[in-house]
Parts: C-alpha cells; structure tokens; sequence
C-alpha cells in the first residue's frame, strides 16, 4: 500500500475542487463564500505542504511516478502561496468588470493542482497530466472577461499555440520513451547515454515545449498578446504562478531524465537565456501598455533564471530559484500597483496613466519606485540580490561571456524601468485615482515593498531555505 | 565589542530621513523639515571629527573596525577607516549640511522630498567610503545612483530628465562589468574582504582583466576622459545642492576606489597601465581645460574643470609615489571644497538672475562685493594659487609626475596654465568690466546663509593651503603603507 499520505496536498485540493463545483451549482450568489472557501483550502494545503517539507526528504510513489522532495515541496509552497494572494486581492477587479462568478476560484484552484502535479511528476505522462490540467484551466481563464474581444482573443491565441506546443512536447516525450523504453525519470536517466541522432531531436522538442511554457526567446510570441488582453488579475496569475510550476519542471527534466546528455542541452539553455534576456530588455523599451511591458519584461526575467540552470551545479538551481521567489514576490508587488490604478470602475493599464502620480499619490509612487528599481537589479534592493546569486553561480563556472551578456542586458533593461520612473517622478501630473482599495490589496503592495526593501538585512534566509534542494 | 560608530554614521542619515517622512511640506516650505535634517547632518559631521581625533595617525592597518556575517559563508559586513577614507568622510559630513542649508534659497517644489534624498545619499556616500567589503562597497556605489537619479530629474533643469538617463545608465554600464570582477575575485581567492586580499593578494595572471573590469566603472565615475560627457550634463541639469554633492563628493568615490583597490589589489596591473592612465589623465587635463576655455555657461564650465582636475588626481595615483598619491587625496579634498564652492557662488548668482550665461553677468564687483571676493578666493583655489589648498595638491601630484615620467609631468603643468587662463577669463567676465545688464543693478548681495556657507568653505581652503600637515599627517602612514605593500607585492611576483 502506498503511503498516500504524502500526496495529502493534492487529494484535499482536489476533493475541495469537487466539493466547491457541487456547491457553486446548487447555491444561488455563492461566488463571495466560493473565493473564501477556496482561500481556506489553499490555506490548508499550504499548511499540509509545509508540514511535509519537514516530514520527507526524498519519497516516491506510484512505482515512481510522483516525487516528493525538497524541491517539489518548496515550489508547491512557492505556487500555493502565490495562487492564494492572486485570488485574494482579484475580487474588487472582478466585480468592476462583474465578472465575479463561480468558476474564478474553481479554475484557480484546478491549475494550481495541474500545477503541483507537474511539479511533483517523475513521469512524463504523469507530466503531461498535470501540464493538460493546468493548460486547460488558463485557457479558460484567459478568455474569463469574454465580453471584452482582447480577452477572447488572448485565450484563443494562447489555446492555439499552446496545443501546438503541448504536441511538440508530446512528440519529443515519445521520441524519448522509443529510446529509453519508459516513461519513468529515473529509468530515463539510466537509460539514456548515447548521443544518438534522434534522441537529440526528442530533447529538443520537450526543451521547445517547456520554453514555450516559460516563455523563453524565441518561444515567446504568445507572451505579450495573453498578457495584454486577459483581465489584470490573470495576467498576473500567469506571470508568476505558473512559471515556477514551469520552472521546476524544467530543473527536473533537466537534470534527472537528461542529466547524462548535459552536452546536448546546455548550449540549448546557455542560447534561450541569452536570447530572453536580450530580446526581453530591447523589445520592452517601445511599449506603451503596462501589461505588455511587464510581458517583456518577465521574458527577460526568466532569462536569468534559465541562466542559472545552465550551469549544472546545485548552486545554479538554487540560484534560479531564489531568482524565480523573488521575482514573484516584485511582481505580485508591481501588478497590486497596477490594481490601484483605478477611478470609478474603470482600471487605467497605459504607461502614461502613470504620468505625475507620485504627486497625488506619494506613497504608492514610492512603492512602485523601489519595485521598479529592484526590477532593475539596483543595490540594495532584492532584484540585485536576486542578479548577485544568478552571476555568482554562472562566474563559478567560469562562463564569462553569459554573465557579462546578462549584466549588460540589465543596462539596456534599466532604461524602460528609468522610463517608468520618470513618467511617475518627473512629468505633470493626471487626475487623482480612488484610494478606496481593498484591505488585502493594500497588505500584499505593503508586504511585498517591505520584503523588496528589506531583503538585504536578511539576504541568507533565502539561502539556508533552498540550499536543501540538492537535485545533482 | 566596541561601539559601531561608523555604522551609527552611515544609518544615522537615513534615521533622520524617516523623521523627514512625517513632516509636511506647506507652501512650499518646510521648516521642522530642515531642522531635523540639519541636526542630522550637523550631528553627523561632529560625530567624525571625533571619530578624526580618536583616529591613531601612527597606526597604518585600519580602525574602528566592524565585522558582522551578513550573507553566510560569503560576505560579511565589514566596515572600517584607515587615514584615506576618514578624510573623504569628512568632507563628505562636512559638505552635506552646507547642501542642506543651500536648499533655503535654490529648491522650491517638494523640498522635504529632496531633503531625504540628500540624507539617503549622504548616509551612500559614507557607506562607500568605510566599506572593507567588495560586496558591500558595490552595493553603496550603486545605490546611490537612486538618490542622485531622482535629485537630477525631478529638480533640475529644463534638460533634466536627459542628463537623469544619461548619469545613470553610464555609471550602471561602467559598474556592471565590476560586478563581475567582484565575483570573480570571490571565486579566484574565496573572499572579497579587502583586507584579507590585501594579505594574500590576486594571482598575476587575472590580474589585468580585474583591473580593466574596476576601470571601467572607475573611469566613469571619476570621470576619465573619453567617457566624461555625462558629467556637464548632469552637472549643468542638478540643482546647486545636487551639483554640490556630485562633485564634492561623488566624483571623489572613483578616485578613492582606485587608490584602495585598483592600487592595493592589483599591483601588478597597475603598474603595466601606467601609460595608459597617463595618456587618458593628460589628455583629459590639456583637452578639457580647452573645452572649458570655450563654455559660455558658468556651470559647464566649473564641470568641465572638475574633468580636467581629475585628471590631475588620476594621473598622481598612478605616478605610484608617495607625493603623487598624497597630492591626489589631497587634490581631491581641495576640489571637493573648491567645486562645491564654485558651484554655490553660482548658484547665488542663478537664484537671483535666472541664467547661467557668462554674458548675462559682468561688473558685478560694484553692485555686490562681499560675493565678488568670496568668487575671487574659490576661483584662485580652483587654479591652484599658492596659499590655498587647490596649490598643494597640484604641486605633490606634479612633484610625483617628474620623479615618474618626465614628459607627461610637463605636459601636465601646461594644464596648470590653461586651468588658470580659463578660470581668471571666466572671473574677469563676470566680476569685472562694465556693468552693461540694467537687471543686475537690482541684484543684492549675499544674504546670511549664502555668506556662512562660502566661509564656511573658505576657511578650510585657505587654511590647509598655508597649512596642510594635519591632512598629510592623516594619511602619510596610510599612503607610506600602501607604497610599502605595493613594492612588496611587485617583488613577489
């Protein structure tokens, strides 16, 4: 009998989705008590994950299948964490588009499972399982403002390519189960040695999805258009809780199924880091539109982190996800900026919305000033910390040329965060938005500033956290 | 475990600056505001002049140290003062509260805004200048780029937000590059605790890639010639107190990071790019005294001597000799006085007439003395006249050039020349002459903060001009010990 104990996070998520569905269909007007009973169950899962971190170093289940370690249980906690505060602070914006239904947190929920499969799987189809599950719920949650033609739009471009990559995804998988003859990670491994021809091409296929995934240069296109058009709350699901499942996924795919064939893909992921972090500084420059830029800006983002996966040392991983935590943690704090921009019903995403604002609104303005300037990478703010740990784990390896690339690329990305700046600080000032926000708005813009701001009195309690994930 | 003075100094601005944040700015005014942040900075300043009497002049290792883990197992906070840094500190204590006392009469919009971002900034600066730590020196150096950003563009002029972009994407572009030097050091040596590398030193053979990495923000911020054309823009966009503070203080970080750690860390390198130092220093000195002769805004013009003045500072640094590095520190103390000085006599005049063109102004000797000898005092210290500290300087940088290379020593004293053709021009057209501008009859003359700042700052300079021992007796042993180290380390290898 397996000890099912240690997919308790995922069975309670999963009954609370069914138990939530029923009772969405049955009580009339019951979306306010849905978001809080959905709140509630992620915060038992949180709980019930954090409790394993303790419990189990390294389990499996299924014959293998499912993973429990360090890692899975600290990204879990990571995407947890993060899937709560977009529900809690996404309800005022809903009700203005009055789009505040049922579904929202049902659909939230069943990602987040899809996602913490994907990153508890050890088995590509156990894989393909959790990625379908989550996929499909964005789908849906991308079009969720359906009467606005953007929101449609940018779920019926993110369904198409999407689907196209999930099928280069599963074509590479089975490129792969032809060669090794399993579907298990850690037959994989074993099994995988050869430089065989084909096997190169089944690698890169699955790297293709999985960059399509964490859109990475050049698998990026859908990016920007998804971003712009979803309603803010999703988009800002989307920015970070599903890269982390994304990235994870990535680590592990890299390094145990693939981890003898490090020849064939770390040039792959040395090319999209760069390429990322370039295209994401340049392209952001021109934008007009928040959202777009931030687009560009996450694909520059997960450059560095991508960085820090090329160098197939444990220290790297750690680094990339220290990177990809306190990336969440400055994004959740740029769009809860974003969800204060409002008069009326009415929510301003331009750039030029921004225009004057720190002097009507000083303290949100100072707020988006240490947001922005960490986003940079400024001294002494976490963004830098975040860079710092990237480079020192990409210069121990000696690859020079990557770290200089990526230092340079946050120059030219310094430029559009000084923009921002400027249009808040230096230019005449617009009418004044409502100040009327929510409590739990105001707690994760403060929560978030602070921890950006203050990351540097603390910078090794992140370190002692993720320096228990040893994958190699 | 003694008391963290320097820590105290470095936090106690930022401490005034929160009290800052709970005042409020009305019409324009903001009177508690001003207070707290000149208590702060004055408490500051008398906090190092104590810190500079307890200072051991005859101990050349360095004082007041704290040592405090902060990221595990690979940087420690490490703060301490030998007699280089005490110096830049306390003019960087001794400037501040002159800035903040200038806000009365040049800053009218969001004045407590601007008073944190002095604060913050100062507390920067002297962070960067205690710092034994490579991580934690780059993490001052870059941060104030954030105050300084926003001093330039929400406060300056009409091309501000220009000079804004211009300021901080040069100096972020010079620093990344030291980003990467500094981890690699980490990972060549296993520390960045500058003392310790003092100990063990940096092998040979990275030693020129290191280097170049450092120059390239070094160069930038000091700022060398060719990569010097932020400096007269930003100079010319900030307000007086942001002008003051990016010469007086933030120009001297570069200098003072090549002497701690382009001099102590790579001797080898240092000395392989003597010429090349030599080269950029004359040319910066000769080519920029030139521009400078041509500049008909009197705050470029003050800019572009700050180039050509740092020249002088880089090209006494890399002399290697006792006197060449001496006068550089020393140089750079002047300087700091004397283009804070400038800038504020210039800021006087632009408060009242709006324009910074030297053709607006002329015969103002008649109308407003006491500014006119003040003027004539900072110009003579700025072309280095003997008897004031400007002439030290000059003179040990020059003394250590002609003991190094006698060529560039000479080609060197012509800037001497130039720097006093364009300063004595420029004082000669605004102060004297004939009164021809109806508009400059009305014009008063200082009121009594502007004449206690000017003598505040004339005093020093006149006095360490006739008397310098106390700044030689500070650092002599500090420089004798980094010669000393540096020699050994060029035998060893």
């Amino acid at each position: 009998m397996e000890n099912l104990n240690l997919i308790l996070p995922e069975i309670f998520i999963s009954l609370s989705i069914m138990f939530l569905l029923i009772l969405g269909v049955f009580k009339k007007d019951s979306s306010k008590i849905l978001v809080n009973l959905s709140l509630f169950s992620i915060f038992i899962t949180t709980i019930l994950t954090i409790n394993e971190t303790f419990s189990v170093n390294r389990e499996t289940l299924f014959n293998g299948s499912i993973v429990i370690d360090q890692m899975s249980s600290l990204m879990k906690i990571i995407t947890l964490i993060g899937g709560f505060l977009v529900l809690v602070i996404s309800s005022s914006y809903l009700k203005s588009f009055k789009i505040y239904n049922i579904e929202y947190p049902i659909l939230i929920l069943s990602s987040i499972l899809g996602m913490m499969v994907m990153i508890s799987s050890n088995d590509l189809i156990v894989f393909y399982m959790g990625l379908e599950l989550q996929s499909l719920a964005l789908y849906v949650l991308a079009t969720y403002n359906r009467d606005q033609l953007k929101s449609s739009e940018a779920g019926l471009k993110y369904f198409v390519l999407s689907a196209l990559s999930s099928g280069l995804l599963l074509y590479g998988c089975s490129l792969v189960y032809g060669f090794s003859g399993s579907t298990n990670f850690d037959i994989i491994s074993n099994q995988l040695n050869s430089d065989e021809y084909v096997l190169t091409f089944g690698i890169v296929f699955i790297l293709v999805g999985l960059a399509f995934k964490i859109s990475a240069v050049p698998f990026h296109m859908w990016a920007p258009d998804v971003y712009e058009g979803s309603p803010t709350t999703v988009t800002l699901f989307f920015t970070i809780v599903p890269k982390i499942a994304a990235l994870t996924v990535f680590i592990r795919f890299l390094y145990v199924p693939f981890f003898n064939l490090i020849d064939q893909w770390q040039m792959i992921i040395v090319f999209l880091s760069i390429a990322s972090m370039i295209f994401g500084a340049v392209a952001a420059i021109g934008q007009t539109n928040i959202k777009r830029l931030i687009a560009y800006s996450s694909i520059s983002h997960i450059g560095y982190t991508l960085a820090g996966l090329a160098t197939v040392t444990n220290e790297g991983i750690q680094s990339s996800i220290i990177y990809i935590s306190i990336y969440v943690i400055m994004n959740l704090a740029l769009f809860s900026c974003l969800l204060m921009l409002r008069r009326k019903d009415q929510y301003y995403e331009d750039i030029d919305d921004l225009s004057g604002l720190s002097k009507n609104h000083p303290l949100l303005s100072l707020c988006l000033l240490l947001i922005l300037f960490s986003l940079a990478g400024i001294p002494p703010l976490a963004g830098f910390f975040a860079k710092f740990y990237v480079f020192k784990a990409v210069l121990e390896q000696s690859m020079y040329f990557l770290a200089i690339v990526g230092l340079l690329s946050t120059v030219v990305a310094a430029f559009y965060y000084l923009r921002i700046i400027k249009i808040i600080y230096f230019d005449k000032e617009k009418d004044k938005y409502d100040t009327d926000h929510s409590l739990w708005l105001k707690f994760s813009l403060t929560i978030s500033t602070i921890l950006i701001l203050f990351y540097f009195i603390f910078p090794s309690l992140l370190i002692e956290v993720v320096s228990r994930i040893n994958i190699i | 475990m003694n008391f963290p003075i320097l820590s105290s100094l470095i936090l106690l601005p930022i401490v005034g600056a929160l009290f800052l944040f709970f005042t409020k700015d009305k019409d324009g005014n903001n009177l508690t505001g001003k207070y707290v942040s000149l208590f702060t900075t004055v408490v500051n300043f008398l906090i190092s002049i104590y810190l500079w009497i307890s200072f051991d002049q005859s101990k050349s290792s360095f004082q007041f140290i704290e040592d405090r883990t902060w990221i595990e197992g690979l940087v420690n906070y490490k703060v301490g003062i030998d007699g280089i840094s005490i110096l830049f500190i306390i003019l960087t204590t001794f400037i501040t509260p002159l800035c903040v006392i200038s806000v009365n009469n040049s800053v009218k919009n969001r004045l407590r805004d601007f008073l944190i971002a002095i604060l913050i900034m100062e507390s920067f600066m002297i962070g960067v200048f205690c710092a034994l730590d490579l991580v934690v020196f780059y993490l001052f150096f870059e941060a104030g780029l954030i105050p300084m950003f926003l001093i330039i563009g929400i406060w300056g002029g009409t091309r501000r937000v220009y000079s804004a972009f211009k300021f901080f994407l040069y100096t972020l572009l010079g620093s990344v590059l030291m980003l990467v030097a500094i981890i690699s050091i980490y990972w060549i040596t296993g520390t960045t605790d500058v003392v310790k590398l003092y100990e063990i030193g940096i092998d040979v053979k990275y030693q020129n890639l290191l280097w170049l990495a450092f120059f390239s923000s070094f160069a930038v911020k000091t700022p060398m010639w060719p990569v010097h054309t932020w400096l007269p823009d930003a100079h010319v966009e900030a307000p007086t107190a942001g002008s003051v503070l990016l010469a007086a203080i933030l120009l001297k970080m570069a200098g003072y990071g090549f002497i701690r750690f382009s001099l102590g860390l790579f001797p080898v390198a240092s000395e392989t790019f003597t010429p090349l130092i030599y080269v950029l220093s004359v040319i910066a000195i000769i080519f920029t005294s030139l521009i400078a002769l041509m500049q008909e805004d009197m705050k470029k013009l003050i800019a572009y001597s700050s180039v050509a003045h740092m020249g002088f500072v880089t090209l006494g640094i890399f002399t290697l000799q006792q006197q060449g590095i001496e006068g550089s520190i020393i140089q750079m103390i002047s300087h700091g006085l004397v283009s804070a000085a400038l800038f504020l006599t210039v800021g006087v005049v632009y408060d009242r007439m709006h324009s910074r063109l030297i053709s607006t102004y002329g015969g103002l000797v008649s109308v407003i003395p006491k500014y006119s000898i003040l003027f004539m005092i900072f110009a003579l210290a700025s072309l280095g006249l003997p008897g004031t500290s400007g002439f030290i300087g000059e003179f040990l940088i020059l003394m250590g050039a002609f003991k190094d290379n006698f060529l560039v020593a000479v080609v060197a004293s012509l800037g001497v020349i130039l720097g006093a053709a364009y300063m004595l021009w420029l004082y000669k057209r605004v102060v004297f002459g004939n009164l021809i501008n109806e508009d400059l009859k009305k014009i008063v003359d200082l009121n009594r903060s502007e004449y206690f700042i000017l003598s505040c700052l004339a005093a020093p300079i006149l006095f360490y001009g006739f008397y310098p021992d106390p700044l030689i007796n500070t650092i002599e042993v500090s420089v004798t010990d980094l010669i000393s180290m540096h020699e050994k380390n060029l035998a060893s290898k």
